[in-house]
């Protein structure tokens, strides 16, 4: 799944390329890069990717939907393509057409349940719901006397407190009391938070695998660069080890992160495949080795850059503060690891290999 | 232009579960024939001919060679999944494991087709122990500082000097090893070595030394060579070219399942005595630990299917040794810090997970240094991210 496998793909990175720039967005004094960057990734069908036609959508593949969030991973743009790729592909498959614009999802914390009540309205506490101030729109896995459903609840419906978050952004905590949607519809059978869960890993995953490539490139470049007791500090070899680590978390992050992708493309995304144990290992092996990763890999690039990559003005905080706010998205590593830990420790010491060699 | 590294989602196709199959088969009859016991931790009885021979009649030995030699044309990713099978059900396969691996393809690739039809087909019937000798006294990861000299005479060459931590050396029937033929160049100083086949049964003048490791088992040895006589028909490849020939070697010996799975009984152990429903210290602890291993070998899966897609994936293939020895070497101190507080009820459990956790730990020192150190390794890695010249 490298980027120049498909149009799609290629279509995402032109599009970043040409107007997400990180150079130009970290100088800019205000947002005004942000629209006309959104309006291309939606008429490209970019944003819908994972929504039928007959559902408003793109209908590309679920593997291509997964090539863009590589791709937007290296350019950690910030603006909510993979939130809003999870939120059509939540709302089609319970068959709700997606709505214009930005789109964000709920919950994406792992313990966060949002109940259904009996007259159609929602009540329930979802922390750092990523976008919730920019999004319209936002998709709702919530739990009703019959089981999941997903709804279609406008944004400003919902209560929305702010924090400020790791990467200098806002993060969002929304609450609902009774909160009519827009539209409610029931799932298909295995559609549940964890599905949800586990399709929100995948991505950040992803996202974190794409991202981590990128510092690695400008850590590279700039140990190339930059001159220190009268040659490039490239030439150190402390600082070749460091990159070499740094290559190897990169490396970690794209395996397990394109292996996971894989592994859910093959099933074209069906919610019910998710829960199975061998896709299951999958995502969870990936969301935690990539958040190891993030944490191991942006500590390395900065340390390579020095004092100029703890300022404003390098665009290398831009990837790293991103990396360290995603590792909480849809579950962390540690709360992903207690359970696949939980899973192997119930199977037995017999089974732990036929599940590893199964993949 | 990216200076990362993809490492694509290869599966495993379907003849290799078939296979997978058999291997475990084959595996749990000849332990329940007592053929040996896959706990036992330390043993010296991993030189197991009679093992090695029936597992060359099942046609896995030499698994991707041509089938004139003995081999049988078979995919990388299928030989990976009998690897892998006997590695972690700890099968004795010490006769064969080197030939297999590295010293067949070496021999395919540079011998005479005289010596290929003779011992080729003798590896792939499990007959063959082969060695490596590279590292000398004062030459271990600086390969290219080797002092052991081959002297030209008339029909071959005669060797004078040491090889030093030669796995194997003692029952090996043959070694592969670099000798001295010239001096290093100024442009070049990794030239002047040459690969030559060291028949140890039947060569005079060489004496084999044992060294006794750490861990109270013998693997390594001296091995002298004091006018030892080389026939001209035993040099592989280039006279003084060696160094051409040895990179390429180390994408098939550095990227393999045994580079994290050697101690992997100790991860088994630990899941015995956590038992079915562990605590969130001790689930997160695992959780953490399978999420590594599965990572590590998917890397691993990938990169042997970029060999048999004809690549040579020396980079990716450090990479995964580097991360898959760095992993393994912390594996017992993790596991052990997992078990903190556990009380198994269990007497026999909690025997046996300390047995592999001291066997463990005693191995892992050893992890980062054998077959490229983790030094050498990232100055491979950082050669391929361009900050050095090879």
């Amino acid at each position: 799944m490298s980027e120049n496998d498909s149009i799609v793909a290629e279509t995402a990175a032109r599009i970043f390329t040409d107007l997400a720039d990180p150079q130009t967005i970290n100088a800019a004094k205000d947002a005004a890069w942000k629209a006309p960057l959104w309006s291309a990734l939606e008429e490209s069908g970019l944003t819908l990717a994972w929504v039928p036609d007959t559902l408003g959508g793109a209908g590309a593949g679920v593997g291509d939907g997964f090539e863009v969030i590589l791709v937007a991973g290296k350019f950690a743009a910030p603006v909510p393509i993979a939130e809003t790729l999870l939120a059509g592909w939540l709302l089609s498959q319970a068959g709700i057409s997606s709505p214009a614009g930005m789109m964000t999802l709920a919950p994406m914390r792992r313990g966060d349940r949002i109940a259904l009540n009996d007259d159609g309205t929602l009540t329930g506490r979802a922390r750092g719901v990523a976008y919730a101030g920019d999004a319209a729109h936002v998709a709702v896995l919530a739990h009703g006397g019959k089981g999941a459903a997903v709804a279609l609840v406008e944004t400003k419906a919902a209560r929305i407190a702010e924090r400020r978050g790791i990467a200098g952004d806002t993060v969002y905590e929304l609450t609902f009391e009774n909160t009519k949607p827009v539209l409610v519809a029931d799932t298909p059978a295995g559609l549940d938070q964890q599905a949800v869960m586990l399709m929100g890993a995948a991505v950040r995953s992803l996202a974190t695998a794409g991202a981590l490539s990128e510092i690695l490139d400008i850590s590279v470049k700039y140990a190339g660069e930059r001159v220190a007791f009268e040659k490039t500090i490239s030439k150190f070899q402390a600082v070749q080890h460091n990159l070499a680590r740094l290559a190897g978390e990169s490396a970690a992050a794209n395996a397990a992160a394109t292996s996971a992708a894989d592994a859910i493309a093959q099933e074209e995304g069906r919610p019910a495949a998710l829960t199975s144990p061998g896709i299951y290992l999958e995502v969870a092996a990936a969301r935690i080795r990539s958040a190891e990763a993030a944490t191991e890999g942006s500590g390395i690039a900065h340390q390579v850059h020095g004092a100029i990559g703890y300022t404003k003005e390098h665009i290398l905080h831009r990837f790293t503060r991103a990396l360290l706010t995603w590792r909480d998205d849809f579950g962390n590593e540690s709360q992903w690891a207690v359970e696949l830990g939980s899973k192997v420790a119930a199977a037995g010491a017999d089974d732990l290999w036929p599940l590893v060699a199964s993949r | 232009m990216t200076t990362a590294l993809n490492f694509d989602p290869i599966r495993l196709p379907k003849e290799c579960e078939e296979l997978r199959k058999e291997v475990r088969a084959f595996i749990k009859a000849e332990i329940a024939a007592g053929t040996w016991d896959p706990n036992a931790v330390g043993r010296d009885d991993a030189f197991n001919y009679e093992f090695a021979r029936k597992v060359g009649e099942k046609g896995w030995i030499g698994l991707t060679w041509p089938k004139k030699y003995g081999g049988h044309e078979r995919t990388f990713l299928e030989r990976y999944v009998v690897t892998e099978e006997f590695r972690v059900a700890n099968a004795p396969t010490r006769v064969f494991f080197t030939a297999d691996r590295q010293s067949g393809p070496t021999l395919i690739k540079y011998a005479n087709e005289d010596i290929k039809m003779d011992i080729l087909p003798r590896i792939c019937r499990g007959e063959c122990c082969f060695g490596i000798g590279m590292s000398e006294p004062n030459s271990g990861s600086d390969l290219f500082a080797a002092r052991t000299k081959a002297t030209k005479v008339d029909g071959g060459y005669l060797i004078n000097g040491s090889k030093i931590w030669t796995s194997n050396a003692h029952r090996a029937d043959y070694l592969i090893a670099l000798f001295r033929t010239s001096q290093p160049t100024k442009e070049n100083r990794r030239h002047g070595l040459t690969s030559f086949l060291v028949d140890m049964k039947n060569t005079k003048g060489i004496t084999c030394n044992p060294i006794i490791q750490l861990s109270g088992m013998h693997e390594f040895n001296e091995v002298v060579f004091e006018d030892a006589f080389m026939p001209d028909s035993h040099l592989l490849g280039e006279i003084d070219g060696a160094w051409k020939q040895a990179t390429s070697e180390l994408a098939y010996e550095r990227s393999g399942p045994e580079r994290f799975l050697e101690t992997f009984q100790v991860m088994i152990e630990l899941v015995r005595v956590l038992g079915e429903k562990p605590d969130a210290r001790g689930a997160e602890g695992l959780g953490r630990l399978v999420a590594q291993l599965h990572t590590l070998r998917r890397m691993s899966v990938s990169v042997n299917g970029m060999l048999q897609a004809g690549k040579e994936p020396v980079v990716e293939g450090s990479v995964v040794k580097d991360l898959g020895t760095i992993w393994e070497q912390k594996l017992p101190h993790k596991v052990r810090e997992i078990a903190a507080f556990v009380e198994p009820e269990d007497v026999a459990n909690r025997v046996a997970f300390e047995e592999q956790l001291a066997f463990a730990t005693t191995i892992a020192p050893k992890l980062t240094i054998q077959g490229g150190t983790t030094e050498v390794l990232r100055g491979i890695i950082a050669a391929g991210l361009g900050l050095r010249g090879r």
